[in-house]
């Protein structure tokens, strides 16, 4: 049963049941600003954008990188339904870094045929990666 | 009746069948399970999806939206997901039934999209229009390649080059038994889902959205196509397993009963060629004597 202070936090993906536990708080960015979440929250749909997601549990707090999915919130627990999702532990650092840069130089190169919407959405999981590592 | 050389011949031989249908029914054995316990660790996924959307389009009502509206074209885009290799029984004729056997569609408005080698060969020989073929993708599935399909077809549908989107699969409700199951993606059925949900009779709780709702639809529903793509792929390669192993089993029990058979023929025949042997040597005997 839930305690008082708690509310159930799934996170699915398609692949594996990523958490699954008893959380006071999370946090997360959503296509309308960064939001937190606690217990008793109007139940709401809301979806996300690259961003950390901080899970806040009594003994202490967790950190994901979550990049693509939406969140079902109700009153009793929220529910994410993430398209890809890494603990701090599965990021190659390397690898985000140079994909940030790539991403940052084809924003600013501007040519014509930059698909600009993708290389954004590409360059906030970069950023979101190195982030959850610091 | 067969000579024993020829009865011992055909019996080594069949040994021999069974002896592959024996190691490919422990293969796939080993397969289904691996594939089955994917499958159920992603069923929370789709389920969660397959919820929230139709959470989502109850409330909306009739919203005129691009994805729920059937579109202008009569051309139909189906997916087919069947397996690259054969002897699995009827798994892959039973998909392709679906849709060759289909009451109401005619082959001209078809635009097949292949998953699996052996749908391609059947729809090509009936002279279907096949769009596409992936088959790599049924070996070991990945979201991101159903993410790439789905984005593809509904580019198509966004285009107006196809009117509506189809998918067919093997759905798996146990090792034993496995349902051909023709499902459309686009437009996304509101009634049926509207009447499904009240048929459970729960009073969902009134869901606001954080963007509009023509925006969150957008959002959406790529997300909810490719996820039913990704879960009908799991699916129907935990029933390609268990369709083989049932198959290879019953192979196996087949090449037994045979054996069994040769078995008492060969025995028979060894026995004639005895007495045969016999009444020749006592017959030549009597007639030196």
């Amino acid at each position: 049963m839930a305690e008082k202070s708690g509310f159930l936090v799934r996170i699915i993906t398609p692949d594996r049941v990523f958490y699954e536990d008893q959380a006071e708080m999370v946090e997360f960015n959503t296509t309308e600003g960064e939001i937190g979440v606690l217990p008793g929250h109007i139940p709401m749909t809301v979806i996300v954008k690259p961003g950390i997601l901080y899970i806040h549990e009594p003994a202490g707090e967790k950190k994901a990188a979550l990049h693509a999915g939406f969140a079902e919130i109700l009153p009793e627990g929220v529910t994410i339904l993430a398209e890809i999702i890494e603990w701090p532990g599965e990021i190659d650092e390397n690898r985000a870094k140079s994909a940030m840069e790539r991403a940052e130089r084809r924003l600013q190169g501007k040519a014509a045929n930059t698909d600009l919407a993708r290389a954004e959405t590409a360059l906030q999981r970069a950023v979101a990666r190195i982030q959850v590592l610091k | 009746m067969a000579s024993m050389r020829d009865i011992k011949r055909r019996k080594s031989s069949i040994q021999g069948t069974q002896q592959i249908t024996k190691a490919m029914k422990l293969v796939s054995t080993v397969k289904l399970q691996r594939a089955r316990a994917s499958a159920e660790r992603s069923k929370g996924y789709f389920t969660c999806m397959y919820d929230t959307v139709n959470n989502i389009l109850q409330r909306v009502g009739h919203i005129d939206h691009p994805y729920l509206t059937p579109g202008e074209s009569r051309r139909k885009a189906v997916i087919v997901i069947t397996s690259n290799r054969g002897l699995a029984g009827g798994y892959n004729s039973n998909v392709t039934k679906l849709v060759t056997r289909h009451p109401q569609w005619k082959k001209e408005e078809l635009d097949i999209y292949c998953l699996g080698n052996k749908g391609r060969e059947a729809f090509a020989r009936g002279g279907y229009c096949v769009k596409e073929c992936d088959n790599d993708i049924v070996e070991s599935p990945v979201y991101a390649d159903a993410a790439a399909l789905s984005a593809k077809l509904l580019e198509s549908f966004a285009a107006g080059e196809i009117g509506e989107i189809y998918l067919a699969y093997t759905g798996f409700k146990n090792t034993v038994s496995h349902v051909p199951t023709l499902l459309r993606l686009l437009p996304v059925e509101v009634d049926a889902a509207a009447a499904q949900s009240e048929g459970s009779g729960e009073a969902t709780a009134i869901m606001n959205f954080e963007a509009e709702d023509t925006e969150a639809l957008d959002q959406l529903i790529p997300k909810y196509v490719t996820s039913l793509i990704y879960g009908a792929l799991r699916e129907s390669v935990a029933s390609e397993n268990g369709a083989r192993m049932q198959a290879m089993d019953n192979a196996t029990s087949n090449a037994e009963e045979i054996i069994s058979d040769l078995t008492l023929k060969y025995n028979r025949a060894r026995q004639g060629s005895i007495t045969q042997e016999l009444t020749e040597i006592i017959a030549g005997a009597e007639a030196l004597g």
